[in-house]
């Protein structure tokens, strides 16, 4: 009886040690998928910016065209 | 058309990786860094990317100075301008970094943030580039003004070697590279990175230094289609 509750003692402490040691990262984010949520905004707002660019980037080859440039 | 933007094209391409495998792939469990370790693909790659393209801009001030075709000094002070933009934005998101690493959970006080040497290299490394913008913004004459800015941006690129790689170095900073960590060279080190974190950092540089570059020719060509009487013929 004794060993047993030493056991069940000794489990408990290294339960506790182990989640002390555990290092805490985003799991429970990735777990339930909301991590895509953010990769999903990432995306669109680099998207975006990359269109804004491009069409920035358009514009000027009109007026390089208008201006006879290269 | 494709054929001359492939490299734009390939910028977006690494960033949507960069983006994607930066936020789901695994990277290594530490403490402090806990999840943050993931802006290794994100600010770092801004300080990379400023290097980089003031490592160009200072290759058209020399070139400037070698056959004073103001075409170059267009060139240069462009690039040196994104190149700041990307230091400035290391700097903000670095500014984030701190706050939950050092400050919070490092126990850092706040004095000994601010006597990290990196960050008053890099401050001191983007004031000098500040100054280049005040220098030839102070002058009328346009052969002066591309003359001296491009020995000042010369200057300026010295300087940036000892205030944010040298110095941080040798006297010991909170930043990866510090004397007394087994760290050398951290990043580029074969030792230090993980190697699937290597996977998705190296192509962030590139694609953060593509963007960064797409944008300083973009500056470029509306300077050279504003000063198309000077330059040339």
């Amino acid at each position: 009886m004794n060993r047993l509750l030493l056991i069940i003692v000794g489990l408990c402490c290294s339960f506790i040690a182990s989640a002390q040691d555990k290092i805490e990262m985003a799991d429970v984010m990735r777990s339930n998928g909301k991590i895509y949520t953010v990769v999903a905004v990432c995306l669109t707002i680099l998207t975006g910016l990359f269109i804004y660019v491009f069409m920035i980037d358009r514009k000027i080859n009109k007026l390089e065209k208008e201006h006879s440039i290269k | 058309m494709v054929y001359k933007n492939w490299w734009k094209i390939l910028s977006f391409l690494l960033l949507v990786y960069t983006i994607t495998a930066g936020l789901l792939l695994d990277v290594p469990k530490l403490p402090i860094l806990n999840e943050t370790i993931r802006n290794l693909y994100f600010h770092v790659c801004m300080w990379f990317g400023m290097m980089i393209l003031f490592i160009i801009s200072f290759v058209y001030s020399v070139k400037y100075l070698k056959d004073f075709n103001y075409r170059h000094d267009v060139y240069a002070t462009n690039f040196a301008a994104v190149g700041c933009l990307f230091g400035i934005l290391g700097y903000l998101t670095g500014v984030l970094w701190v706050n939950v690493t050092w400050l919070t959970d490092q126990r850092q006080s706040l004095g000994s943030v601010l006597k990290e040497p990196k960050l008053i290299g890099a401050a001191i490394a983007l004031l000098i580039y500040g100054a280049y913008f005040v220098l030839r913004g102070s002058f009328t004459d346009i052969d002066k003004r591309a003359r001296v800015s491009a020995v000042y941006n010369i200057f300026a690129f010295a300087m940036l070697f000892p205030s944010i790689w040298i110095i941080p170095r040798i006297v010991g900073s909170l930043h990866p590279g510090a004397p007394g960590s087994d760290s050398g060279n951290p990043a580029l080190d074969r030792k230090d990175l993980d190697g699937a974190m290597r996977m998705v950092f190296y192509p962030a540089i590139i694609g953060w230094t593509l963007l960064g570059v797409w944008i300083a020719t973009l500056k470029i060509r509306i300077d050279l289609i504003k000063n198309k009487n000077i330059i040339n013929e």
